[in-house]
């Protein structure tokens, strides 16, 4: 425990503070994640603003369906993989990447190795990511969920992943520090999981089919483990490293922390094929996914009692710190989606929600409930580091909180209760189709303007971002952290 | 944890497990998967299912670029599972064999609108179809399905008089005087895909349900 105690200690604020060599190592990171780190974040921001206007568009046209119908490549079913696929590989996989490299450089000790490469990366992804999305527009998509992008801008993709991969496995062999925290455990795995899982599905569904259902079985196995061992490690990580480092004192316990990584390790990978339960597959592989999906209740708690044991005796930071406060409720997220998920994939349970709008609550409630809004804390402690300026505006960021919160809640809560009536209208004959259409005509109608507001959110936090930008460029003032962080942390200023 | 090797190993395990277990062994199970042979009341051998031809494939490349597998499911649920069956959506549940020949498999994951395995015993009238397309609501009032006008093409008619695939719009949906709506070639297609979806054949694995002696025709 001696060496764990002293990662511990060395995350501390307070141990930093007055050792000035570590804390001029960790400004030369810092700085020197700025070019990168700063490119995949401010990209995947602007794929986050076209990805909320392609919901919206979607959004609109589930309730006014003769909305902007005259157009093609506006019609539904090329708006909402638009969507998923902008938002999934534009936003999240990018802002992810960026936090993911910074965290890298962060717990390894090491300035970041070529920053050029890894911009290389960054400028490859948005040309194939602008290639594939254009692409779905003008009718290439795949039908294939998860994997609309048409087959001619995946390599691309995946070209530029390749960058980040080996540039990830660099610095960890560089890495000064020889105890690993629990974060890069989660990250190391995130970086290796996903070539293998991208690679598969590219293979085996776009550039040499495999036959029959066999393709759905390949698709919901690379489709779930985007969720579960991509976007989910990288969440997590964050939220191991901000949560202690924030409040100022360490992960409640290794143990627990061990259980948790090896237990979703383990189960994660094996849930896929809970999507399609009464599908047209053999029943051992939808059974085996189901119970891997109940087994993920050992994860689940295990990591929810980590962080909420962490977070004991000090939420009244929440007040003060922008970083917790998204963070925290995207912890909670991450526990509700998991609990959320585990119900869907028991039998009983999905005959009611699956094919309806509950579904797609759910996704929202993990994809952003938890993971964009733990992106988003991350961001806010991140960015006034790398580029040595504070957020100009506090209201800003009181409003992105306060939209994206309420927006979430407006559209999670509801449309997963609404999905249950439709499922339950659904499953009775007697119920014309048409009737049951009409009733999830109002929960649709409020998703409209939940999305509304998440988009206010979004809008407030690029605008205060652009804002900050700009003094880049003006002279240098000494960032006043206390304004984010609360009185007692202003010490770390720099660090 | 210190070791780096380890985590590696236990990293690339963890997922070779489901990698075998959810995508070698269901191709290993389900990929060499053949038709069925059977034979009709001529005593001649019938192969089901079988690869789309002509217009009907065209009109599956269109299904896939509107992306109507977002709002449409192409499954049934087993007999007392859901009431797939008891709305009428197909006569039996449908089995890995009955998608050996999409591509992609579009099994669908929302129902938004209903499910479309037997779209084309349910419904098999062209007409119908191009009027839903081109403007749901025609044929069925309060859908939520977006009208595809662009699929059609709204056209002078000609000295030789209308067209007889012209759709017959009336009220609210009639166009002006001497102009009609025709399918384009896409419409065409997308309208034989669809009734090109039918599942009702007896197979070993998923027998229809026996027909009563002496039940009404």
């Amino acid at each position: 425990m001696s060496a764990s105690s002293q990662t511990f200690s060395a995350l501390l604020p307070g141990d930093v503070s007055d050792d000035s060599s570590k804390r001029a190592l960790l400004a030369e990171i810092d700085a020197s994640c700025r070019v990168p780190v700063l490119f995949f974040v401010i990209s995947g921001l602007l794929w986050l603003l076209a990805g909320t206007a392609l919901a919206l568009v979607a959004s609109i046209k589930l309730h006014s369906p003769g909305f902007l119908a005259s157009w093609e490549f506006l019609t539904f079913g090329r708006v909402r993989p638009a969507h998923l696929n902008t938002v999934i590989y534009g936003f999240a996989s990018q802002t992810g990447i960026g936090v993911t490299l910074w965290l890298m450089c962060r717990l390894c000790r090491v300035p970041f190795v070529a920053p050029g490469l890894a911009t290389v990366a960054a400028i490859f992804w948005n040309i194939g990511l602008t290639v594939g999305v254009v692409g779905i527009l003008i009718g290439d998509s795949t039908s294939i969920e998860w994997l609309e992008l048409p087959r001619y801008c995946t390599p691309i993709l995946f070209f530029s992943y390749a960058l980040v991969a080996v540039w990830a496995i660099i610095t960890f062999r560089l890495r000064r520090e020889q105890h690993l925290y629990v974060s890069q455990w989660y990250l190391l795995a995130a970086i290796l999981w996903f070539p293998w899982l991208y690679a598969t599905a590219q293979i085996m569904l776009l550039i040499e089919p495999v036959r029959g259902v066999v393709q759905a079985a390949v698709n919901w196995w690379f489709a779930h483990n985007v969720l579960g061992l991509w976007f989910t490690p990288i969440g997590l990580a964050s939220i191991y490293y901000f949560i202690p480092k924030v409040i100022g004192r360490p992960i409640h316990s290794y143990y627990l922390s061990v259980l948790g990584f090896w237990s979703l390790a383990l189960f994660y990978n094996w849930n896929g094929l809970h999507h399609l339960i009464g599908g047209p597959m053999p029943a051992w592989m939808i059974t085996v996914s189901i119970v891997a999906s109940v087994m993920m209740l050992i994860p689940v708690t295990t990591v929810a009692i980590n962080h909420h044991m962490t977070m004991w005796g000090h939420f009244g930071k929440l007040k003060h710190s922008p970083t917790l406060r998204f963070v925290v409720v995207g912890a909670l997220c991450y526990t509700a989606t998991s609990l959320q998920g585990i119900a869907n994939s028991l039998r009983s349970y999905s005959e009611v929600v699956h094919f309806t709008h509950h579904t797609i609550a759910h996704a929202h409630l993990g994809l952003y409930g938890f993971f964009a809004m733990v992106m988003f804390g991350s961001l806010y402690y991140i960015i006034p580091r790398i580029t040595q300026r504070e957020w100009p505006s506090l209201g800003l960021i009181s409003l992105h909180f306060w939209a994206c919160f309420l927006g979430l809640a407006l559209y999670v809560v509801p449309l997963s209760l609404g999905g249950i009536l439709q499922g339950l209208a659904m499953n009775d004959a007697s119920v014309p189709f048409l009737k049951v259409v009409e009733g999830t005509l109002p929960w649709l109608k409020l998703r409209t303007f939940a999305g509304l507001l998440l988009g206010l959110g979004h809008v407030a936090f690029v605008g205060n971002l652009v804002w900050l930008l700009a003094r880049v460029f003006g002279p240098y003032r000494k960032p006043v952290v206390a304004i984010l962080m609360g009185a007692e942390t202003a010490a770390v200023v720099g660090k | 944890m210190k070791y780096g090797p380890l985590l590696f190993l236990g990293i690339l395990f963890t997922l070779a497990s489901s990698w075998v277990g959810l995508v070698l062994a269901p191709k290993q199970q389900l990929g060499g998967l053949v038709p069925n042979v059977s034979t009709n009341a001529l005593g001649a051998v019938v192969l089901y299912p079988q690869a789309r031809k002509g217009e009907a494939q065209q009109g599956e490349e269109h299904y896939r670029s509107l992306g109507c597998v977002y709002c449409h499911s192409q499954q049934v649920r087993p007999e007392g599972f859901g009431s797939d069956i008891t709305r009428g959506w197909g006569k039996r549940r449908t089995v890995s064999r009955d998608y050996l020949y999409d591509k992609p498999v579009m099994l669908g994951t929302s129902r938004t609108g209903p499910d479309l395995t037997n779209i084309g015993e349910r419904q098999s009238d062209s007409g119908w179809h191009f009027a839903h397309l081109y403007n749901p609501q025609i044929t069925s009032k309060g859908s939520v399905m977006p009208p595809y006008p662009f699929l059609f093409q709204l056209r002078k008619i000609g000295p030789g008089g209308a067209s007889t695939n012209a759709l017959k719009l009336s009220g609210e949906f009639a166009v002006a005087e001497g102009w009609e709506v025709v399918p384009k070639d896409s419409a065409r297609q997308l309208v034989e895909y669809l009734r090109s979806l039918k599942t009702s054949v007896d197979l070993p694995e998923a027998p229809l349900p026996k027909v009563q002696e002496g039940a009404a025709k």
